[in-house]
Parts: structure tokens; C-alpha cells; sequence
């Protein structure tokens, strides 16, 4: 925030640079998901359909997981899309920024996932001050420029680095290099934190650090009692006190 | 056309549809206060409980991975020392992957 405020044109390109990084290093775990989706008994073609089309790493592991457990494919639909709901909530905070109708919508939505919405976020001044923009706050037409330029890069680079490295893991599976080999599992969780990092850290963020924690506990506490996907959706309750009356409201 | 398709193709229409609902919203509904409020803070809730589950969950279990966790550790060092972003990522692949070989 404090580099990105003073020149418009600088907070966008840090955006970018945020998304292109972001695409890139995520986008390689493709290789996991095809190798997985392969040994998991699916073909090359339906490994290639689900990262073009769901588009959602999660669900897709879930799906492939289920399909290697050898357990029931209804199951195993229901478990990916309950992984991929989270991305319905992201979506309420993405409309406004990202500001598309009609028919691009349908493009736009497909990139709607956990690394676009992180690196947006992070444009976004969510929080500032432990109060985000409440009743009457005039959207930030900056903020909303460079959320955008960070969404549409996270986008197109990891969407062409995961189905390229789909491709490339269904179809070589044996001699791939393992992702976390490379230390590639620890970097989805290093994204994610890094775009948080500054909300955080900032001054009077008191109630986004209680959220942050509140959300990460209900879901490692519910992760042994419930399915995979629901934990981190059940999570999005630590934000509930937001839909209670404000105290000014309540004035 | 197999049951595996099926699955695939649901999958695919499932999560798509999932992505639109959201932004599909009407403004009207989005622009309540309230709502809005929560709009903004369900991601860093989400997006923190995606860090958690990532780094100690593994199907339903939880279980520490030592490399893994070397890795986030060193992330976290390297924002204390406001290392830029791309910096951090590569730190903590770099330790993660060292760590790992080391046998943890």
C-alpha cells in the first residue's frame, strides 16, 4: 500500500508483477494435477478438460482423488464442488472491482478463483484502518484499476502456466519432476500469505487479524470431523459479524 | 460416454457455475452495507483458513510436514525483512526444497 499509493501507474505495474508471479509459480503445480488425474486412472484428454474448464485446482485434485480412491463418482463431483464454492464468496467481493456484464462476464467468471481474488484483495484497501468501507464509502477508482490489472494478469499467466503443465505432467506422469521436490507445495500457502501480509500488518487491522486467525482455526478444527471443502468454506463464518448491525447503524 | 465423463463435465459445469453465481449478484444486493462488510472480509477468512489447510491438513487428517512448514517459516521471515513478493515465493520454494532434501 504505502509503495503503491503515491503513483497510479506504479501500483499497477506491482500488480501486475504480483499476478505474473503469482500465475507462474502456482500455475507449475499443473504438473502435479495432471500427473495425479493420470495415475488416478483419468485420461490425458479429461486431465486437459478439467484444468480448462473447472478450472479450480482443489476440486480438480478432489475429483481426481475420489476417481483413485475408487470411490463413488457422485461423491466425488459433490466433494470438488464443495471445494469450488468458495469461489461463489469471492465472487461478491469481485463484482464490483472487476465491474463486467453480459457476455464478458462469462469469460471473466471462469477466473474467478483463490490466487486472482488473493492478488486483487491486495489492491483493494479492504480493512484499512480495521473499517472497511462501510455505508456511503466512494469506491476507490484507483484502488478498483490496479485490483483489476492484478486479477486479469493472476488470470491469463496461471491459466496458460496450469493448462500447459497439466498437459505436460498427464502425459509424461513417470519421469515428471515431483512439485514438492522443488518446494512447490510450500508456495501456494507463501502466496496467499504474502498478499495478506500487508492487510495485517497495517495500523488499527485488529479485526481482520481476530478474522484471519478465527478463520484459520475453524478450519483446521473442523478438518478432522468434516468432509475436505467444507472447513474452508465453514471458515467464511468468521467474517458473519460483519452482517450484524454496525453500532452507528444500530445509533 | 463413460461415468467418468460424467463426472469430468460436472465438475466442470459445477465450479464454472459457482465462479458466475457469485458475480452475478445483483449491485443492489452487493451495495447493502452490511453485506458488502462481509463481502470484503469472508476472503482474508477464507484465504487464512486456505494457508492452514494447505500447510497441516491432508485429506481429513492433520499432520505437521517439516519441510513444509521450514518453508512458511522462512516466508515469514523474509516479509519481517520486507523482502519483495516475488523474493518471498522463492525463499520459501528454496527452503522448502533444501529442508526436504536434508530428509525432513
Amino acid at each position: 500500500m504505502e509503495a503503491t499509493s503515491k503513483r497510479p501507474d506504479q501500483g499497477v505495474a506491482a500488480a501486475r508483477r504480483a499476478g505474473l508471479g503469482v500465475g507462474l509459480a502456482v500455475g507449475c503445480s499443473g504438473v502435479a494435477f495432471g500427473a495425479a488425474a493420470v495415475t488416478a486412472g483419468l485420461d490425458v484428454l479429461q486431465a486437459c478438460v478439467l484444468s480448462l474448464f473447472a478450472f479450480t485446482g482443489a476440486s480438480q485434485f478432489a475429483l481426481a482423488g475420489a476417481i483413485a480412491g475408487g470411490g463413488d463418482l457422485v461423491a466425488g463431483t459433490a466433494g470438488a464442488l464443495l471445494l469450488g464454492a468458495r469461489n461463489s464468496l469471492y465472487g461478491l467481493r469481485l463484482a464490483g472491482p472487476l465491474g463486467v456484464r453480459g457476455l464478458r462476464r462469462l469469460g471473466v467468471a471462469l477466473g474467478v478463483i483463490d490466487e486472482t481474488t488473493a492478488v486483487a484483495m491486495a489492491q483493494l484497501g479492504d480493512g484499512r484502518d480495521g473499517r472497511p468501507g462501510g455505508a456511503g464509502a466512494e469506491p476507490d477508482e484507483a484502488a478498483n484499476r490496479r485490483a483489476r490489472a492484478g486479477f486479469f494478469t493472476t488470470f491469463l499467466t496461471l491459466y496458460a502456466a496450469w493448462n500447459l503443465s497439466t498437459l505436460a505432467g498427464a502425459v509424461g506422469t513417470a519421469q515428471m519432476a515431483d512439485p514438492a521436490v522443488l518446494g512447490l507445495d510450500a508456495v501456494g500457502p507463501a502466496c496467499f500469505l504474502a498478499l495478506l501480509w500487508p492487510r495485517l500488518r497495517a495500523g488499527g487491522a485488529t479485526r481482520l487479524r481476530v478474522i484471519a486467525v478465527a478463520g484459520a482455526a475453524i478450519a483446521l478444527l473442523a478438518t478432522p470431523l468434516l468432509p475436505p471443502g467444507i472447513p474452508v468454506l465453514l471458515a467464511s463464518a468468521a467474517a458473519l459479524p460483519a452482517l450484524l448491525p454496525s453500532r452507528e447503524e444500530a445509533r | 460416454m463413460s461415468a467418468t465423463w460424467w463426472a469430468v463435465i460436472a465438475t466442470c459445469a459445477g465450479c464454472y457455475l459457482l465462479k458466475l453465481a457469485g458475480l452475478s449478484v445483483p449491485r443492489r444486493v452487493l451495495d447493502r452495507p452490511r453485506l458488502r462488510r462481509f463481502a470484503e472480509l469472508a476472503p482474508v477468512a477464507l484465504l487464512s483458513a486456505l494457508i492452514a489447510v494447505q500447510m497441516f491438513a491432508s485429506g481429513q487428517e492433520l499432520h505437521v510436514d517439516g519441510a513444509r512448514t521450514l518453508g512458511l517459516a522462512a516466508a515469514v521471515v523474509a516479509l519481517l525483512l520486507r523482502a519483495p513478493f516475488l523474493l518471498v515465493l522463492a525463499v520459501t520454494a528454496a527452503v522448502t526444497a533444501l529442508a526436504r532434501l536434508a530428509g525432513l
